[in-house]
């Protein structure tokens, strides 16, 4: 009987610089898995982002571009459309793509860029310390938000895949979360997905993964996964927001997280 | 092929085509949206690439990410559109990727004006972006040298791998000359399978490479920063270039002088030597490297009393004059940058008071 269970081989054997706790690890392996089930890893050129997953490339076997912060969207538009046979995804957490990086995963997302990006929203900014992200939760204590973010003066914290399923050009978006084994079943699946919309030409795809950051949340492991679950899903509800066959989706309306 | 009366702008859109450049992506900026315009109707005829991006800053890294796939990618803009691609031009430095970017220069600061200027020499030869890199700067003082230095551009972007920029002021962009286009250039980016990221499976070694620019241990990044600067010597040693005017005479002024603002000078040095009064001129075709020897060589003259640089900017170029001229003869200045060109009258009252 073979080995049913093995390390991928889109992903390096080495050892991560994540903390302890933090899900990077986990979104990685995602993405390593899709990228070998379905074959990509010859013509997959990976696009890290500026934040804890710049060195994202140390864990992964194929080639990559370090973008500048908020810009991998750009850089895969540049790759994407000189080589359209090439697989390409970015990855960014939330400070690159739904801060600084803002319009340029719009304006890829709007002309329909046939890329993947795996967006990382861990509500903080991870490898600058701490400070307050677009997508922190109101009066959530960050290093530049020290009595809790006042969404009177920050306003209230971005929903990616809802913004970008306003667009009108056809897309993959879907919501997953990395907080227990059932929702990374289902982001695994989007992750796929996503992947396989690329691979088949039909449209951009984005894939926001719910992520913890212990370290800069200031609480064990155990403690950030249940704050992720009982303060982030109700507020960033899980599910398809646009698929190309179907059009807008409601996930909020739809169904609950917790089945 | 004969000669054709072209826009500056479109002969350089065209020139780019024939340099086997079919990817460019860019944002439109006056004075120089025809080359967007021209190519946005000749690439899809030629089976390439154009794209208009949201803004220069989304550009500049369009063509870092097709550039470190190792294809031929080029974009063009003007003086505030360039300051927003520094960002992107600085990475791409960083990460020793073959590239071209023309500006078409407007007065500045700020959003200044749409008429020619030389106001950006400062941010094409000395930086504009973070960190210590230098691109190769090539200047054309008229269409068909402008044509001829884009095609020049893009090998030589690939011998270095690193950005190369076309300097030019809005009348290179704006004006029509006759124009011959040069041989098409057949040539490809020739050692890629080393460093871009092409896909893994294009690649005999089968080794995956790496595009980035993120240096954490400070011994690497000096070691990564001392490799860029033998690059730049290395472009010093062997790629200045510029043009003497009238040097074989006892001149007791020499101009140093680029671009369209080149041209005026030559016209004043034609009218004064009618008149017996012999001046030189020394015209950088690489603003960087920059012709320092020749520059010195032409001030060292027995002859020459005084070196005066005549540019369209307030003081940027006399900078590399003095630098040239190490204090052999005094060194003046003499420029207008609100779009206007100085003309032939107002250059030649200039040199006079030299005299």
């Amino acid at each position: 009987m073979g080995k049913a269970f093995h390390k991928p081989e889109s992903m390096a054997d080495v050892a991560t610089h994540y903390c302890p706790g933090c899900t990077h690890g986990v979104a990685h392996r995602l993405v390593a898995e899709v990228i070998d089930e379905l074959g990509l890893r010859e013509r997959t050129v990976g696009i890290a982002p500026v934040g804890c997953a710049v060195l994202c490339y140390n864990y992964f076997t194929f080639d990559f571009q370090e973008a500048a912060h908020g810009r991998a969207p750009a850089m895969a538009t540049g790759i994407k459309r000189v080589r359209p046979d090439l697989i390409v995804f970015t990855y960014q957490g939330d400070g690159d793509l739904a801060s600084i990086g803002m319009s340029e995963i719009i304006h890829a997302a709007n002309r329909g860029e046939k890329f993947t990006t795996i967006f990382i929203n861990n509500a903080v900014y991870g490898m600058t310390g701490g400070q307050m992200a677009p997508t922190s939760m109101p009066d959530q204590r960050t290093t530049t938000s020290p009595f809790g973010r006042k969404t009177a003066l920050t306003g209230m914290p971005v929903k990616m895949a809802e913004l970008l399923s306003a667009l009108e050009t056809p897309a993959y978006i879907a919501r997953e979360a990395l907080i227990k084994p059932k929702y990374i079943n289902r982001a695994k699946k989007a992750v796929h997905k996503a992947f396989s919309y690329q691979v088949a030409n039909t449209c951009f795809s984005l894939v926001e993964l719910v992520s913890t950051c212990p370290t800069n949340w200031g609480m064990t492991p155990v403690d950030a996964l249940k704050w992720a679950e009982d303060k982030m899903l109700p507020y960033y509800p899980l599910g398809e927001y646009k698929t190309p066959e179907a059009g807008r989706l409601n996930p909020a309306a739809g169904r609950k997280h917790a089945e | 092929m004969g000669k054709v009366l072209m826009k500056g702008n479109e002969a350089i859109a065209e020139a780019a085509i024939r340099a086997g450049c079919l990817n460019y992506f860019a944002y439109p900026i006056t004075p120089q949206s025809e080359v967007a315009e021209y190519l946005s109707k000749r690439l899809p005829e030629v089976g390439g690439v154009f794209l208009q991006g949201e803004s220069e800053v989304a550009v500049s890294y369009m063509i870092f990410g097709a550039s470190a796939c190792g294809e031929r990618v080029f974009t063009t803009s003007s003086s505030p559109g360039i300051s927003l691609m520094c960002e992107g031009i600085s990475y791409i430095t960083a990460a020793e990727c073959p590239a071209v970017f023309v500006n078409i220069m407007r007065g500045g600061p700020g959003l200044g004006g749409i008429l020619p200027a030389q106001a950006d020499y400062f941010q094409a030869v000395k930086g504009g972006g973070h960190g210590d890199y230098r691109l190769l700067v090539l200047a054309p003082a008229s269409v068909q040298e402008a044509v001829e230095m884009v095609m020049a551009a893009f090998p030589l972007a690939e011998t270095y791998r690193n950005p190369v920029m076309i300097l030019g002021d809005g009348l290179i962009g704006q004006m029509m000359e006759p124009v011959e286009f040069p041989d098409t250039l057949k040539s490809a980016p020739s050692n890629k399978d080393d460093w871009a990221t092409s896909g893994m499976g294009t690649r005999a070694s089968g080794r995956r490479n790496l595009v980035r620019t993120l240096y954490l241990v400070p011994e690497q990044l000096n070691a990564h920063n001392l490799k860029l600067r033998a690059k730049y010597e290395r472009m010093k040693a062997e790629q200045v270039r510029s043009e003497g005017y009238n040097l074989d005479g006892d001149y007791r002024v020499l101009i140093v002088s680029y671009g369209t603002m080149s041209r005026v000078c030559r016209t004043v040095i034609d009218t004064l030597k009618q008149q017996g009064i012999e001046v030189g001129m020394v015209r950088p075709q690489t603003l960087f490297p920059f012709p320092r020897a020749a520059v010195h060589a032409a001030a060292s003259k027995p002859s020459c009393r005084s070196v005066v640089s005549i540019e369209m900017s307030m003081g940027q170029l006399v900078e590399d004059v003095e630098l040239s001229v190490l204090g052999a003869r005094p060194v003046h200045w003499y420029g207008k940058c609100g779009g206007e060109v100085p003309t032939p009258e107002e250059v030649l009252d200039e040199v006079m008071k030299l005299l």
